[in-house]
């Protein structure tokens, strides 16, 4: 099998689904009963994508089913970035983190569109619609935060600070990237790298944020290493699976 | 104390070419929240092609006590009614 | 004379709409009935909400997700009918905050196992499925409307939860013991949804003749036991009530009787889960405050930038 594109594409899935999770974690928290259903919405499209990019890895590994690649690897086995593991916190930090996340997913599948690997460029021309939809929604409560009350602008501020240093990671090449890249199956992160700092630029400018200046950047997350709240996530999410190992849910 | 928000009336679009239908409304501090939150509300089954959202305080509506006048002279002008007409036998595309 | 008028609508079975006139009694059995039910699909998200982050597969995990923000929409859909009578969302959350307004005591027992989802999905939704079918020919027509668009909805949610049970049922011996003590736990709770005996039931009078219930507690119980029966027969779940029998004469099931101390308890406030579930819906609220302010000064900002 080829265990490179085997990664390449649990490490999509992976973001699908531990950002799906982070997003269930708001249903009846949210704000509002408006903003409540539509961050149950988000996380129901990242669970939908999760679903189609672990069934294409099923279909490449041979053996493990989709729900088997989710429920049953442990925390070294996953190769999401750090940025989306990252706890929830107050609404304003669910909001950057997903900002900063969604300009990139929505680059990154515009031109996934454009692999030559045919189910890919299937799963990301569909997954892009709903990548449109969040990141219009992240970016539009990123400008009422920033652009709110002196609280909010605050908060959010606060938050940019805070995550920041999780960005630099998502442009990293490493040698899957780059090996897939040749076959014109992978994306080339440093060509979205421009345009995401448009649009980051752009809408900071807009919420009357500033951004936080690039110092140390972490780095990881695509070789298994993460940070200490992936674990907790994963023993909640797999307790059942875990706890009845023969049992059919 | 409490906080208020502004109601909008939804109307929804399920497929080209028909009319707008009232579905109900949400609440919203201003327009582009509006769309969204109606979009999320009551589009979750394929609803809807285009939504239109309207401040509740825009609607203008007929008062129950005018329907009297507004409405019955509209019942006995039953000429109005292509049923209220007699073809001769044989006459087509009429 | 005209409260003569407004009876004889209700009797030719025209609905009542916002700017009609309508007794002050009639208002306000409505604006309590209304803002209880969107109460309760509000609160009904918490229980099942939070298994979702525990759900066993990926389509479990969707399909709960799908249900329970499909109750936020129907708490929606009831807030909005709700508010046509003139009072607003804020104003019932703070009567629900300040423990002046109820909802279905259903929700304030403890969902302690996968296994809850299913029950509280097949008997929970089921037994409100009963109850709002029967509304849907209620006199008052946003809360009529509202509730035909969220009877659309509901089937699958019974749906999902029936078929839980039933795969756990067939499934390993754990699993089957796990279904049949939600079964066990949410048996008698669901019959309570429906009420007080008619006999106990002192609004049943007004609320039958104005054409706001169309059938009585002990009607809406009956059908709700009859239905469910069956099912669990079919699935090779036991229902815990040994008095449990058909009956050939009358043509439905008989029935033990409920507890009617626990009934009473739950319903004033002294159940299992009442004050978590408030402390949650509150805190919230709470937490969302910075948002919603944000919210509101951003869009008077855009108003004066428009104005200016």
């Amino acid at each position: 099998m080829n265990n490179n594109l085997f990664k390449y594409v649990l490490r999509i899935a992976d973001n699908c689904l531990i950002l799906g999770q982070r997003m269930s974690e708001w249903c009846s928290n949210g704000p509002t009963l408006e903003e409540d259903i539509a961050m149950s919405n988000i996380s129901l499209d990242m669970f939908g994508q999760a679903n189609g990019f672990y069934d294409y890895a099923s279909q490449i590994d041979g053996q493990k089913s989709a729900d088997e690649l989710a429920f049953k690897r442990n925390e070294r086995e996953f190769f999401n970035f750090q940025l989306i593991e990252q706890e929830n916190g107050n609404f304003g930090n669910t909001i950057v983190r997903n900002f900063l996340f969604d300009a990139f997913n929505f680059l990154f599948y515009t031109e996934l569109s454009n692999s030559t690997d045919k189910t890919l460029s299937a799963l990301a021309a569909k997954s892009l619609k709903e990548a449109k939809y969040h990141l219009r929604h992240s970016k539009n409560w990123i400008i009422r935060l920033g652009d709110g009350t002196n609280e909010s602008n605050q908060k959010v501020q606060n938050a940019l600070n805070d995550l920041w240093h999780f960005t630099g990671e998502l442009f990293e090449m490493d040698e899957i990237d780059n090996e897939l890249l040749k076959v014109c199956v992978s994306v080339d992160l440093n060509k979205i790298k421009l345009e995401w700092d448009k649009i980051i630029n752009s809408t900071l400018k807009i919420a009357k944020l500033e951004r936080p200046t690039d110092s140390y950047m972490a780095s990881g997350g695509k070789k298994g290493i993460h940070t200490e709240c992936l674990g907790f996530l994963l023993a909640e999410m797999q307790y059942l699976q875990r706890a009845y190992p023969n049992a059919k849910w | 104390m409490t906080e208020q928000t502004t109601v909008w009336e939804v109307f929804i679009q399920s497929k080209n070419g028909l009319a707008h239908k009232h579905v109900g409304n949400v609440h919203a501090d201003d327009k582009v929240m509006a769309l969204e939150n109606a979009r999320e509300l009551y589009t979750r089954r394929n609803e809807g092609s285009c939504i239109w959202v309207v401040k509740a305080d825009n609607i203008v509506s007929s008062e129950s006590e005018d329907s009297e006048a507004f409405f019955d002279p509209a019942n006995d002008k039953i000429y109005r009614h292509p049923t209220f007409y007699t073809m001769p036998e044989g006459a087509k595309h009429i | 004379m005209l409260e003569q008028t407004f009876q004889e609508k209700i009797d030719a079975e025209k609905k009542i709409e916002p700017k009609d006139w309508m007794p002050d009694d009639y208002r306000k059995h409505l604006i309590r009935q209304i803002s209880q039910h969107a109460h309760s699909e509000i609160i009904g998200m918490q229980p099942e909400g939070n298994w979702i982050t525990r759900a066993p597969s990926l389509r479990a995990k969707m399909i709960l997700l799908a249900k329970v923000q499909d109750e936020a929409g129907h708490g929606l859909y009831l807030y909005s009918a709700c508010e046509t009578l003139g009072v607003s969302r804020a104003e019932l959350i703070q009567q629900l905050h300040e423990g002046k307004a109820k909802y279905s005591s259903i929700f304030n027992y403890p969902a302690l196992s996968w296994a809850d989802m299913g029950a509280i999905g097949w008997l929970v939704d089921g037994a409100a499925i009963v109850n709002q079918v029967s509304l849907q020919r209620t006199s008052y027509g946003p809360y009529s409307r509202g509730m035909i668009k969220i009877c659309k909805e509901e089937s699958f949610h019974q749906r999902q939860g029936y078929e839980i049970m039933a795969e756990m049922a067939k499934g390993t011996p754990e699993q089957k013991e796990m279904a049949q003590d939600a079964l066990n736990r949410f048996w008698w709770p669901s019959i309570m949804m429906f009420g007080p005996q008619d006999s106990d039931s002192p609004r049943t009078g007004n609320a039958m003749k104005w054409k706001i219930k169309r059938q009585t507690n002990d009607e809406l119980r009956q059908s709700f036991i009859d239905k469910t029966v069956p099912q669990a027969e079919v699935i090779g779940l036991k229902i815990p009530d040994p008095d449990l029998k058909w009956n050939e004469e009358r043509g439905h099931y008989d029935f033990g009787e409920m507890d009617w101390e626990e009934f009473w308890n739950v319903v004033n406030g002294n159940g299992p889960c009442n004050k978590q579930r408030l402390a949650h819906h509150k805190k919230a609220h709470e937490d969302g405050k910075w948002v919603r302010e944000a919210s509101k000064e951003y869009a008077k900002k855009q108003l004066n930038k428009v104005n200016s």
